[in-house]
This record gives C-alpha cells, sequence and structure tokens, in this order.
C-alpha cells in the first residue's frame, strides 16, 4: 500500500508501541499532524505550551513509564526549543525518540524560514541522530532510531524529516513487532568470580550504585546482594527510588548534598562495590582524594563509563541485572557486625548533625523575624507534610536547585521509577513538564516540588496541566532567591549576592488561578496541613505556594571538590 | 586533554576506524574528540575497498589511559563499525606532504639535491617557484620541511597520515 510520509511516521510510532506522542506543530510538521488528526483514535497528542516542555513531557513520560517517549517539534525554533530537553534526557540515559520537521531538501543549505541544521546542533546530545532524505529510508529510520533509544544504556535520538520526505510516498509495511533492542552485553564469568572473591576477602563492603540499577530493573538482585554479603548502600541522586527508602541497609544519597551516613561510610569503607553509577563529581567530591583507601568494583552495561571518571580495581562491562544476579550465587552469606556498629554510630551523628543544623536554622529565624513563630515554613516540615499525604504510587518530580536536594534527602520513596528529576543536566524549568508526562504514564497523581526559581522557568506548562486534565499538586518553596545559587555565594563569595535575589512580586496562586488551577499561599504548618487535605482530597490541580526563608541552607555539603574531611554540616550565624 | 593540557605524552597512537559510510559520520567522529576534550595530531578520512564504508586514521599523543577512553568513546558511535589500536612496530605509515618552496638560482640546486636524497618529486616548476612532493612517515616529512625552510616555503600542506598493517591482518568490519 503507497501512503505519505508523513502518514508511515504516525503508522511505524503505532507500530512501535507508541499510544501518546508530546509536541507543538508548526509549518514543516502540518503535514504529520494532520496524519496524527487522522489517527487520534489510535495515538494521543499531548499538545503543551512550549517545545521545550514538550521534550521534558516525553522525558518524564518515559521515565516514569520505562518506555519510549516521543516527541515531536516544527523546524528552526521548534526544533531548537527541544535540545536543552533532549540534553537532560541524555544526561538522564532516558529513552527518547525526537522528531523534527525540516524545509524541503531543496531548500535546505539555504537559510530557508525556519531553517536549522538541528542534526548537526545536537549531535553531542543524542545518542544517534539522522535526516531522513528518502522517503523510502523512513520506516527503517524510525525503527532505528527506537533501537538505539532503548537499547544497553538508554538515551534520546532524533530523526529530522524534511517536508517533502513528508509527502513525497512510498510502500508501507507495517511490522508485527516493536523493534527489539540490541543484544544485552553480559559480564565475563572470570570478572565476576575475581569480584566476588573481592567481596568475600572486604571487611567494610560499601555498594555505590545508580540510575542503572533503575534503567535495569535490577531492584530486586540489588536488595538479595546487599542482604547475603551485610552490606550497606548509598546511591547517585539518579538511583534514587531503585530501593526503599526504609531499607536497613540503605543510608540514602551520597555526595555533595548526600546523607552525611552515606558518605562517611564509603570513605571507611574497604571495597566500594559500584553499580550502574559513572562516579559524577557530585556523587565523588575530590577525584585524587576519592577512593584513597579503598577498592573499587565498577559494573556498567556502558563500557565507556569505566575508568572514566575514576579508575576502577575491577571493572566489569555488562547487563547489571544478569551481573547481579550471576554475582549471587558466588558470594558467601556474610553478616559484619562490626562494620555495622560503625555504621549506626555514623547515623546517630548524622542524626545529631541534621537536628543541630535544623536548630540552628529555627534559631536563625526566629532571630530574624523577631518572633518565635515566624511567617516561614522549614523545607522538611513541607516534604514531611506533603509525603503523609502522597500515595506510594504518586509520581515525584523536582525542578532543580535547594528544593530538588531537600526532596532527595528527605522525601520516603518506596518504588522504582518515582522519582523524577533532573540529575546529569540540572534542568531548572524540567519539573512542570516532566509532571504532565510523569502523570501520563502512570495515571497516577504527580507531586511537583519546585522553587520559585525554578517554576518561573516554564510556568507556561500551567496550561497543559488544565487541559490534559491532569491531576497534579505543586509545591512552590518560594524563598524569594536562586537559593543554592546563594548558599554558594554565602559560603564562597562573602555574601556578595550577584543575580540571585528576585525582587519579584509574582503571586504564584494568583497565576495558578490565572490558568484555571487553583492553589493557596501558607506560611505555618497549620496552613500547610489544610492546604495538602484540600489539594489531595480534590483532583485537578492545586497549587501550594510555601513561603521559606532564603537563608535555609542544603546540608550537609561537600564543598565542591571536597572531601567528606570538608563536609558542612551546619552554619551557625 | 582535559585538565591536562599543559602536560605533554611520548606515547603516540594511531587508530584505525571503519565507519559506515553515511553523511555526517565525520562531523560525529571529530567532533566526538572536540566534546571529550581529546587532543588529535592528525584525523584522515577515505573510501575503502567497500562502498558502504570509509576509514579514518587517527593519530594522537596520550597515555593508556587515554587511548582506551578515546576507544570506548568510539565504539559506542552508532555509525562506528571497527576500531583498531594500530601496533606501530606491525602498521605501515604513510603521509603526503605538497610543499612550494621558492625557486631562485642560488638556491636551485640545493633545493634539486634535497629532493633527490629525499626521495621527493619535482611535480610543478615556473620561474620562482617549485612544487614538491613527498610521502613518507611522519618524522621523515618533518625533517624534509625544517629542511625546506631555509630556502622560504611559499606555502604547504600535509594529509594526515594514513596507516595499514603489515601482512594479512586487515581491519575488517565483523
Amino acid at each position: 500500500m503507497k501512503i505519505s510520509g508523513a502518514r508511515i511516521v504516525v503508522e511505524t510510532l503505532i507500530e512501535q508501541g507508541v499510544d501518546t506522542v508530546f509536541g507543538y506543530p508548526g509549518g514543516q510538521v502540518i503535514d504529520l499532524f494532520d496524519e496524527l488528526y487522522k489517527s487520534r483514535e489510535r495515538i494521543d497528542h499531548v499538545l503543551t505550551a512550549h517545545e521545550q516542555g514538550a521534550a521534558h513531557a516525553a522525558d518524564g513520560y518515559a521515565r516514569a513509564a520505562g518506555k519510549t517517549g516521543v516527541v515531536i517539534a516544527t523546524s528552526g525554533p521548534g526544533a531548537t526549543n527541544l535540545v536543552t530537553g533532549i540534553a537532560t534526557a541524555f544526561l538522564d540515559s532516558v529513552p527518547m525518540v525526537a522528531i523534527t520537521g525540516n524545509v524541503a531538501t531543496s531548500l535546505i543549505g539555504r537559510d530557508s524560514f525556519q531553517e536549522v541544521d538541528i542534526v548537526g546542533i545536537t549531535m553531542p546530545v543524542t545518542k544517534h541522530n539522522f535526516i531522513v532524505k528518502d522517503v523510502r529510508e523512513l520506516a527503517d529510520t524510525l525503527r532505528t532510531a527506537f533501537k538505539i533509544a532503548k537499547s544497553g544504556r538508554p538515551g534520546p535520538v532524533l530523526v529530522d524529516i524534511p517536508k517533502d520526505v513528508q509527502t513525497a510516498v512510498c510502500d508501507f509495511e507495517p511490522k508485527p513487532d516493536p523493534v527489539r533492542p540490541y543484544p544485552l552485553t553480559f559480564a565475563s564469568e572470570m570478572k565476576l568470580r575475581k569480584a566476588a572473591e573481592m567481596i568475600n576477602r572486604a571487611e567494610r563492603p560499601y555498594i555505590y550504585f545508580g540510575g542503572g540499577i533503575i534503567l535495569g530493573k535490577a531492584s530486586r538482585e540489588l536488595l538479595s546482594l546487599s542482604e547475603k554479603i551485610d552490606c550497606p548502600m548509598g546511591c547517585s541522586l539518579m538511583g534514587l527510588s531503585a530501593v526503599p527508602a526504609d531499607n536497613p541497609h540503605f543510608l540514602g544519597m551520597q555526595g555533595m548534598h548526600g546523607h552525611f551516613a552515606a558518605s562517611a561510610a564509603e570513605d571507611e569503607a574497604d571495597l566500594v562495590i559500584t553499580l550502574g553509577a559513572r562516579f559524577s563529581d557530585r556523587a565523588t567530591g575530590n577525584k585524587s582524594r576519592f577512593a584513597e583507601h579503598f577498592s573499587i568494583i565498577h559494573i556498567d552495561t556502558d563500557c565507556s563509563e569505566l575508568d572514566k571518571n575514576i579508575p576502577a580495581d575491577l571493572a566489569i562491562q555488562g547487563d547489571i541485572k544478569d551481573a547481579i544476579f550471576r554475582l549471587l550465587p558466588m558470594v558467601e552469606e556474610k553478616k559484619h557486625p562490626e562494620w555495622f556498629a560503625r555504621i549506626e554510630e555514623l547515623r546517630e551523628e548524622e542524626k545529631r548533625r541534621t537536628e543541630e543544623a535544623l536548630v540552628s536554622a529555627e534559631r536563625r529565624c526566629r532571630e530574624k523575624y523577631g518572633t518565635d513563630r515566624p511567617p516561614v515554613l522549614a523545607p522538611y516540615t513541607i516534604i514531611d507534610t506533603i509525603s503523609r499525604y502522597a500515595g506510594d504510587g504518586d509520581c515525584i518530580v523536582t525542578d532543580v536547585g535547594q528544593h530538588q536536594m531537600w526532596t532527595a534527602q528527605r522525601y520516603p520513596l518506596k518504588k522504582p521509577r518515582t522519582f523524577i528529576t533532573s540529575g546529569g543536566l540540572g534542568t531548572m524549568g524540567f519539573g512542570l513538564g516532566a509532571a504532565v508526562g510523569a502523570g501520563i504514564a502512570s495515571g497516577q497523581r504527580a507531586i511537583l516540588f519546585t522553587g520559585d526559581g525554578s517554576f518561573g522557568m516554564n510556568l507556561n506548562e500551567l496550561a497543559t496541566t488544565i487541559s490534559e486534565g491532569r491531576n497534579i499538586v505543586i509545591v512552590v518553596m518560594n524563598n524569594g532567591v536562586l537559593g543554592m545559587v546563594r548558599q554558594w555565594q554565602t559560603l564562597f563569595f562573602e555574601r556578595r549576592y550577584s543575580g540571585t535575589t528576585l525582587k519579584r512580586s509574582t503571586d504564584f496562586v494568583k497565576v495558578a488561578e490565572a490558568f484555571g488551577a487553583h492553589g493557596v499561599h501558607v506560611t505555618n504548618a497549620e496552613e500547610l496541613e489544610k492546604a495538602a487535605e484540600r489539594a489531595f482530597s480534590g483532583s485537578g490541580v492545586f497549587l501550594i505556594d510555601c513561603a521559606v526563608d532564603c537563608d535555609e541552607y542544603v546540608l550537609p555539603m561537600l564543598p565542591p571538590d571536597g572531601s567528606i574531611d570538608n563536609i558542612i554540616t551546619d552554619i551557625k550565624e | 586533554m582535559d585538565n591536562n593540557s599543559e602536560h605533554t605524552y611520548n606515547n603516540k597512537y594511531i587508530i584505525g576506524v571503519i565507519v559506515s559510510n553515511v553523511s555526517g559520520v565525520l562531523s560525529r567522529v571529530s567532533g566526538m574528540f572536540t566534546r571529550r576534550g581529546f587532543n588529535i595530531d592528525s584525523l584522515t578520512v577515505g573510501e575503502t575497498e567497500s562502498a558502504g564504508f570509509s576509514r579514518i586514521t587517527v593519530a594522537f599523543h596520550g597515555d593508556e589511559d587515554i587511548r582506551d577512553r578515546i576507544l570506548r568513546q568510539l565504539e559506542k558511535l552508532h555509525d562506528v563499525r571497527e576500531v583498531e589500536v594500530l601496533d606501530q612496530s606491525e602498521t605501515v605509515v604513510r603521509e603526503l606532504l605538497l610543499l612550494k618552496v621558492r625557486n631562485s638560482s642560488a638556491t636551485r640546486q640545493d633545493i634539486m639535491a634535497a629532493v633527490e636524497i629525499f626521495r621527493s618529486k619535482i611535480i610543478d616548476y615556473s620561474a620562482t617557484a617549485l612544487v614538491c612532493e613527498l610521502t613518507g612517515e611522519t618524522s621523515k616529512i618533518d625533517a624534509f620541511i625544517e629542511l625546506m625552510k631555509s630556502y622560504g616555503i611559499l606555502e604547504m600542506c600535509r594529509t594526515g597520515i594514513v596507516a595499514i598493517e603489515r601482512g594479512e591482518n586487515c581491519l575488517k568490519t565483523r
């Protein structure tokens, strides 16, 4: 059967199991949108307010569902608006297929209206990308795009389709099944045996895991391993939600703003077993100081991560789930009572230091506002309150900044894929679009923790939350400043608050109402409780604008390039 | 190299890469080097015996760690089919130089003698300039250029190296 290129795109998407695409129309995808309209019973199109929001929504959808997210934009500005979203997905290994229209092949290279070289622009932030110049190659190129996006370590793939390729016709034969990923690579038996030997010899082992556990669906294997070898574990930001927060072996996120006990335990370990993590500078601190006293086993599906940031004593490439599964029978069942006594001490120490920091923060607020009941909320109070109302399956989404770190430290995450955050790229403005996509994927409520800085970047997507009839609770930690940068300025730049004081008078509740949502301002725990009750009792979009003091700090903090010896856990003045 | 820009490395490596012969592949490969902060001495690309593939030869200075990181990043690119570090004792390496030097009665004899000794060829002759062609290993090309400097080099271009293994060993796509 001969059909148009635009129709081939839609048919191939459906063949690949896609039921939802995110996007924004324009001149060079008008044919594609026409076909989406004709096939609207078979595939949903979610119209966002901005292409960046569409890219983040496709990303949030992919992270929550574990499927490949699809985003469509027109040529030129439509395509360039996707770039931040594509880069965000690339840094966090999110499977995504981005489809862009382009000017007709005869017009390419002539600086035609709305023409950009989006393939050139996105080359360093995609796993691979294509421009399709012949309609006969269109279907197979799209299939390959899906294959690459979901194989091995996932990532975004862009397919650029000139207008004349969308209008040209050719034969199309649908395939019965979606493409399968490239075959997995499996860890070498010999290396796994060596790993088991190292683990069996270790007296103070520590597991450092990352997002690879979630991507590789290896949570159960990881839990069995930590249980069998009686091993504490900590994770990178991307690893959060892979294991339940209350697991007795789990110490929480490690690194720059991680839990004291996790970072300290890693530092005191004699063996660090790194699983599906990449030793980001945010997770390790000073590279040369890191790993002075311990050996490292590093297992990752992506060979290029091995020995990239930190050289490992034993580097193993292979599918993470398979590797841990095969490692399990090779390791001896162990108990490490001494090591766990020390871990308990570290936990106590962490508790004490956290308590001290909270007391200092409270005291600072009382003095600053000259009252015992300052009109601001402690960040942890906000997170604790919201978490009591939220369901276990609700997706916790964040933007980027202080609120993100507080949520990462504090929120009691229970299930994989319920924590959606921009880790690698740290994209402010990621949250609202991602919350729309995550909610659509999970069919559950999404809870967005954001700050007034991040929220201000892409709050136009409130329009999408309404048009899509989403269930979203938006918690704005509003402190009137760009808190994370301000914190650095406080600590390292003698309080010269350059460019971080917002001096705005945006009323986010009115903004929410203007878009058709509801909201309320809260300044104390009672008001917050009432607001949460309201937010979670109904459906729709509800915004809670929480007043937070501008001098709350994210603690602990390992200064950039620092180590556990330089950790800051309290700021007195 | 990233964080090591002042550092000089003594080890020289040559990597042979077979890539799909598709548009943009050279940008993809060279872009990877830029993005990852790997400095390269030379990068050449050309057709191979099969129409579907091109061959890229990359030469760089570095240590084993950098070499391995480059290999792993190259292997990850979708269009890259085969990557191999060429063992230099088992590899023939060549580079082509075209060099235009001032022609004057005072220097002509010396230039001709050098051309003879280096087994170079004069491929263009005019009253005021000579164009020499020279193939050889990088060190030989460097030595020839050094010698010609005193006669007044007008312009020059060199291809960067190509390399192929001795004997039956081949860099083939699997």
